[in-house]
């Protein structure tokens, strides 16, 4: 970053971009501004040419994931930070934003109490103290930001201060997020417990389900993947992002030199946990259900093989590997649901054996003519 | 509903045939009377003399087979009739009875009755349901009927509810004496109903003799004082169970991480392994050598050793090998292999639950106090698991393969140099690590459901298992599940079971802070990287 030049906002962060990363940037922002949504609008469902109501969902949902996977690279392939608790951070978003959308059911409930329902349910007379101001948009969007932020700079912390990492950081976080899992699914937690938030009506005002409502959901969540591709390029082109390359690849050296390892670790962390709760708040509208298993460990490990068959270390690598195994998930998931498991977890062991630096590394490999490992 | 009851009293007639007592007449015969008094005080009277032919009259009247037949009262079961006074068959059968009809009123002293006298049955079961339903209410009248049951009782369990039951009878004597003798016999027990029934008496109302009000006030603080002491034992108790079985869970992993520095995710799917291979082996017994069914878990032990064992040699030279001094990309693989495994369990054995049954000689237990029972399942696990502790502590600290692995485990290369072949180490390191699982998988199947994602749940536990002991050391691996779980079953009983659980990692989140290497660590100046 040192050599570019200072000009101002977006054009500079485009500067971070190599020439085929601006067109297919800009491939991206034709696709996902003009042609899916016009589609979906603006032609019958009869036509050929029609983008179905699934197709948009599926695509809001994918990015999202996306997002998560370049929030998760971040810490992971430049890092070194192999998180297995994105999964809290992406519910506390997802959960920050549902309490929102449970408010604006207002009385169309089953019940028709200014209460959500599942808390007529339980009896309750009152919103619990948490609740409180979680029917300001600007609040819930807050919330979405200052929760994760907290709890990811508490528990980050702690933990590079005392220095535990590789492993051992992983388990824990591990253990973070069943923790949490588990007192979600707890009824008196106030947060719907196993069935969460869903049967949610609007947004803003807008239906929630209507096309234009989604369309407008899908082009955010598309902006916002683009942004995090940008911001997390920017980060790791900066002198921030080779100092944290460095401690990735040896923590006591770079110690050594001067850098302390807390800050950079600590900072690329809580970004991380922020961006994944921001694809979490995301992703609640457009899916239309946020529950506890959101949080079990095995959908957090799950982030980590999008990253890996993708290539971690690549941003854009990130956002393959999300699309590719959560597409084949659909697909597996409707063609031959018992053969998935089998497929993701062959996936594991395939691409940590044979693939280290995944897809993207591959494409690499063999643009330069050499035949892959 | 019919059969079970004509199955009964067939049984009962056989039983009843050698010693044909004859009935008090004069009281079966009140049993046909209009009026339910009347009724009430001949089932009393059949009662006290402890007969088992009565049973089989009162038996009858309850299931409307008693009939008044030409002035006699008859027994009618089916095609046949008995003389209800001296239980003969009468021939020729039956000729235009008239059936005796019950009110509810009669009827539940009819089941009491019926109760009292299956006190004295030779079945342990049919004794323990009497008594039970005793406890629900009894009635004075019955008391000397407890007495004798009571002393011809020796299973614990049942005395402890027949003591209730006699108590709770003779505190409904007119006589204070009675009822303060009555009132001290209780104090002896820790039962936690007694407690009910004597603070029942504190009321003034209730209890007009102030003595009987004082007794009853200092055998409550007594029995409470009982109660609380058993609570902490039964706490105690079940947490060194679930202890034990985080320490067969954690051993493996110990071994496996702590030698080869591999996280294996896949951990919890070879206890799953062993856990089938339990259910396997439960199914060849059933099928080949059904009289030897309940020792089929001891033919378990080794099978899902070896099938545990065989897996992981079998992930350690297809995947594991190929990531040495790759952590993270252990973990991914490993957790690969889980969800493969556990679609595998899921295909051949389905998705449900499969049934493994305790065997006989695993139910019941010893009961140490009147709300303490230690269930022997749970008492066999701790030994098994103490037992597998020391057999891999010997095997550690006293043979040839235990040394190099604690040779390798100090400095690889080093052990390498001198002549350990560090390959076949891991490989033996982890195929034992992973028979440790199976074993665990075994101890597991008797407490617990046995399916496809039975080894997700014990993943998270036992990997805080072995961070909270120390990589690599055994002593802090057995201390550390123990302590957990004692620690997890006292805070149930506090906040209940999740709340515990996030107690407890969050114990763990932050003890990790303190002390990043455990409870023991190895000591050593090295510097990571």
């Amino acid at each position: 970053m040192d050599d570019t030049p200072r000009t101002p906002g977006i054009s500079r962060l485009l500067g971070v971009l190599p020439g085929t990363g601006r067109s297919a940037l800009a491939a991206f922002g034709l696709v996902a501004f003009v042609l899916l949504p016009g589609l979906h609008l603006f032609t019958s469902g009869k036509s050929p040419l029609h983008v179905s109501d699934y197709v948009i969902t599926v695509g809001g949902k994918v990015m999202c994931y996306a997002i998560v996977a370049v929030a998760m690279d971040l810490a992971w392939g430049y890092g070194g930070i192999l998180s297995l608790g994105h999964g809290l951070f992406f519910a506390l978003g997802g959960y920050a934003f549902g309490m929102y959308l449970m408010r604006s059911i207002g009385r169309d409930g089953v019940y028709q109490s200014d209460l959500p329902d599942f808390m007529v349910f339980l009896d309750w007379k009152e919103l619990p103290w948490y609740w409180r101001g979680s029917d300001h948009v600007l609040w819930a969007l807050a919330l979405v930001v200052l929760v994760p932020v907290a709890i990811a700079f508490a528990f980050g912390f702690f933990a590079f201060r005392s220095r535990i990492k590789g492993v051992y950081f992983s388990i824990i976080t591990q253990a973070l997020t069943y923790a949490a899992m588990l007192l979600f699914f707890r009824n008196e937690t106030g947060f719907g417990g196993n069935n969460g938030f869903t049967d949610f009506k609007r947004i803003l005002g807008f239906p929630i389900t209507a096309p234009a409502t989604r369309v407008a959901l899908f082009m955010l969540t598309a902006a916002t993947l683009a942004a995090a591709l940008l911001i997390g390029r920017s980060l790791v082109t900066s002198k921030f992002g080779r100092v944290l390359a460095a401690i990735r690849d040896a923590e006591s050296r770079a110690m050594f030199l001067g850098y302390d390892p807390l800050w950079y670790k600590l900072f690329v962390w809580t970004f991380s946990a922020v961006l994944t709760a921001v694809a979490g708040a995301l992703f609640v509208p457009q899916v239309g259900i946020i529950n506890p298993s959101e949080m079990s460990p095995a959908s957090s490990i799950e982030i980590a093989i999008w990253v890996a068959v993708g290539g971690r270390g690549t941003l854009v690598g990130a956002v393959v590997g999300a699309v590719l195994v959560n597409l084949a998930k659909s697909w597996f998931t409707m063609a031959f649901p018992e053969f998935w498991l089998f497929f993701l977890g062959l996936l594991f062991i395939v691409v940590t054996l044979l693939l280290p630096e995944g897809v993207v590394g591959l494409w690499r490999r063999l643009l330069r003519g050499r035949a892959p490992a | 509903m019919r059969r079970p009851v004509h199955v009964l009293l067939a049984f009962l007639t056989w039983q009843a045939t050698p010693a044909l007592a004859a009935l008090d007449a004069k009281a079966v015969g009140q049993l046909a009377s209009e009026d339910s008094e009347e009724k009430i005080a001949a089932i009393r009277q059949l009662v006290q003399g402890g007969d088992p032919t009565a049973q089989r009259v009162l038996q009858a009247l309850g299931d409307d087979g008693l009939q008044l037949s030409g002035g006699k009262v008859v027994i009618v079961d089916g095609e046949r009739v008995f003389d209800a006074v001296t239980g003969e068959e009468l021939k020729p059968g039956l000729e235009g009875g008239e059936g005796i009809s019950i009110n509810n009123r009669v009827r539940r002293e009819l089941t009491a009755a019926l109760a009292a006298l299956r006190l004295f049955d030779p079945d342990r079961g049919a004794r323990l349901t009497a008594a039970q339903e005793l406890t629900a209410g009894a009635d004075l009248a019955m008391a000397p009927l407890l007495a004798r049951a009571l002393e011809s009782e020796a299973d614990g369990q049942i005395r402890q509810l027949l003591v209730l039951a006699h108590a709770q009878a003779s505190l409904k004597a007119p006589d204070a004496a009675t009822r303060l003798a009555a009132v001290r016999a209780l104090r002896a027990s820790g039962n936690p109903g007694v407690r009910g029934l004597l603070a029942a008496l504190l009321d003034e109302r209730a209890e007009p003799d102030a003595r009987v009000r004082t007794e009853a006030r200092a055998s409550i603080a007594t029995i409470e004082h009982r109660m609380a002491i058993g609570e902490i034992v039964g706490r105690v108790f079940s947490g060194l169970s679930l202890g034990s079985i985080l320490l067969l869970a954690a051993l493996g992993l110990a071994i496996t991480y702590g030698v080869m520095g591999v996280i294996n995710m896949a951990h919890g799917e070879l206890l799953m392994v062993g856990a089938y291979s339990t259910f396997a082996v439960q199914t060849l017994f059933g099928r080949y050598l059904p009289r030897a069914l309940d020792w089929y878990v001891v033919a378990a032990v080794p099978v899902a050793f070896v099938a545990a064992a065989l897996v992981g040699i079998v992930i350690e030279r297809t995947v594991i090998r190929f990531l040495y001094g790759r952590p993270l990309e252990t973990l991914l693989a490993t957790w690969g292999l889980s969800l493969v495994l556990i679609q595998s369990a899921r295909t051949l054995f389905g998705a449900q639950n499969v049934g493994v049954a305790n065997p006989s000689w695993m139910s019941g237990g010893i009961q140490v106090m009147a709300n303490a029972v230690l269930p022997w399942n749970r008492i066999a696990i701790i030994a098994f698991s103490l037992g597998v502790l020391a057999l891999v502590w010997l095997t550690m600290s006293h043979t040839r393969l235990g040394l190099f692995v604690r040779a390798v485990t100090q400095n690889r290369a080093m052990a390498g140099c001198v002549g350990v072949p560090t390959g076949r180490v891991d490989t033996l390191a982890f195929a034992v690590g992973a028979g440790l699982a199976g074993l665990g998988g075994v101890a597991l199947s008797q407490i617990a459901n046995v399916g496809p994602d039975m080894g997700q749940s014990y993943i998270v536990d036992s990997f805080m298992v072995v961070v909270l002991g120390g990589v690599g050391q055994l002593a802090g691996a057995a201390l550390a599940a123990l302590g957990l779980g004692v620690a997890a079953k006292f805070l149930e009983g506090l906040a209940g079971a999740v709340i515990a659980k996030i107690a407890v990692l969050a114990f763990i989140i932050i003890f990790i802070q303190k002390r990043p290497q455990g409870l023991f660590a190895l000591k050593g100046r090295f510097l990571e990287d």
